[in-house]
């Protein structure tokens, strides 16, 4: 999923001081399993901004709408209906949710609520850890379903470096050394011969090298 | 201010804060009347919202009151319910309201007396602390 989490409320309380009457917008996909943007966070930070203002003797209405995916036209266009009683948005989806908003509604002021962080997993209750880069060529398959673009510091094709202790990462003694998590892995597997294997450099074209990236499935375009 | 009665909304499991105001009235035990207790049936029920919602709509202070560490009738519903009122001090205190207006207590069914003390701890507490903001303001609004 892409995670991310909620701005400081100071900044969130700032951005939208010019305004009477906002729409707050959350998604249902995303943000709603990490917690960030889902119409539960939609209804606490609706609650916090209104006792905000009203603390400052000011009077914020606030409209809330959680839609069933803040980043496909289809859903966004549900908003249609409330847009005009609104001054300002504001968008506790994903980055991608809050552009597609502003797309759509092309007079109207979208905020994020949140910051958009990384695509990760759930590894416990409460806890997300980074996945995926979005790479573009994966190659989990040559690593033990472990991703050293992810989860490796320094992003090695071909480690550890001389940083890992006690397969721990130098950079910080939480996070995991993706290499030895992949040669465990590779261990279990009883693949240590694709240890051996150098993996050639990578093309980063097909990742943000490239610009920025479009997918077009010729069978689905209208 | 040295009139200032606060409102203060208790949610109460049903399994031990409400069974203990039951015991501190059998006991004739006397607790201020500042206090309106909401039952639930865990403290782990009282979700984020619900708290903020009391203070938005006036409440001057919120306390869940759950069950004993190890107690808890649905395992770990007062742990949970910990969690949410931590994270609403925080909350609280970004927007300048004060966390301290919110509390998380924990007793068993047959602590009456701990019960009516915390009742008038809190109500002291919150009448040195002053009216919630949002609801001064709000009658500023009206008196305006």
């Amino acid at each position: 999923m892409i995670t991310a989490e909620r701005k400081p409320m100071e900044e969130l309380i700032e951005c939208l001081k010019p305004y009477h009457r906002i729409l707050l917008v959350g998604c249902n996909e995303c943000v709603t399993v990490c917690a960030a943007g889902g119409r539960k966070e939609v209804g606490i930070l609706s609650s916090a901004l209104q006792m905000a203002f009203k603390t400052e003797g000011k009077n914020l209405e606030v409209k809330e709408i959680t839609l069933e995916r803040q980043c496909d036209p289809e859903y966004v266009e549900e908003l249609v209906t409330h847009i005009d009683q609104a001054e300002a948005v504001m968008s506790m989806a994903c980055g991608c949710g809050v552009q597609e908003i502003a797309r759509r509604f092309k007079d109207k002021p979208v905020y994020p609520a949140v910051n958009t962080t990384f695509m990760g997993a759930s590894e416990r209750q409460g806890v997300w850890a980074e996945r995926c880069q979005g790479c573009g060529e994966c190659v989990l398959g040559l690593t033990g379903g472990i991703c050293p673009i992810a989860r490796c510091s320094k992003q090695l094709l071909n480690g550890p470096c001389g940083g890992s202790t006690n397969g721990k990462c130098e950079v910080d003694p939480d996070i995991d050394c993706a290499w030895q998590l992949i040669w465990d892995r590779l261990k279990a597997l009883g693949l240590e011969d694709r240890y051996e294997e150098n993996i050639p450099a990578k093309d980063w074209r097909t990742g943000r090298g490239g610009g920025p990236r479009k997918i077009i499935r010729e069978d689905l375009v209208k | 201010m040295e009139n200032f009665e606060p409102t203060i909304v208790a949610f109460c499991c049903h399994y031990c804060a409400y069974t203990a105001a039951d015991m501190a009235g059998s006991k004739r035990l006397c607790y201020p009347s500042n206090v309106k207790i909401i039952r639930v049936p865990c403290s782990g029920k009282v979700d984020s919202i619900h708290i903020l919602k009391a203070l938005e709509m006036g409440a001057d202070g919120v306390y869940v009151a759950g069950c004993l560490e190890g107690d808890c009738h649905f395992k770990n519903g007062n742990i949970e319910a910990s969690k949410r009122v931590a994270y609403i001090k925080k909350l609280l205190d970004e927007i300048n309201i004060g966390g301290e207006r919110v509390e998380m207590v924990l007793m068993s069914a047959g602590m009456g007396e701990r019960f009516a003390q915390t009742a008038v701890d809190m109500t002291e507490k919150i009448r040195k602390l002053g009216p919630n903001p949002v609801k001064s303001a709000s009658k500023a609004d009206h008196a305006a």
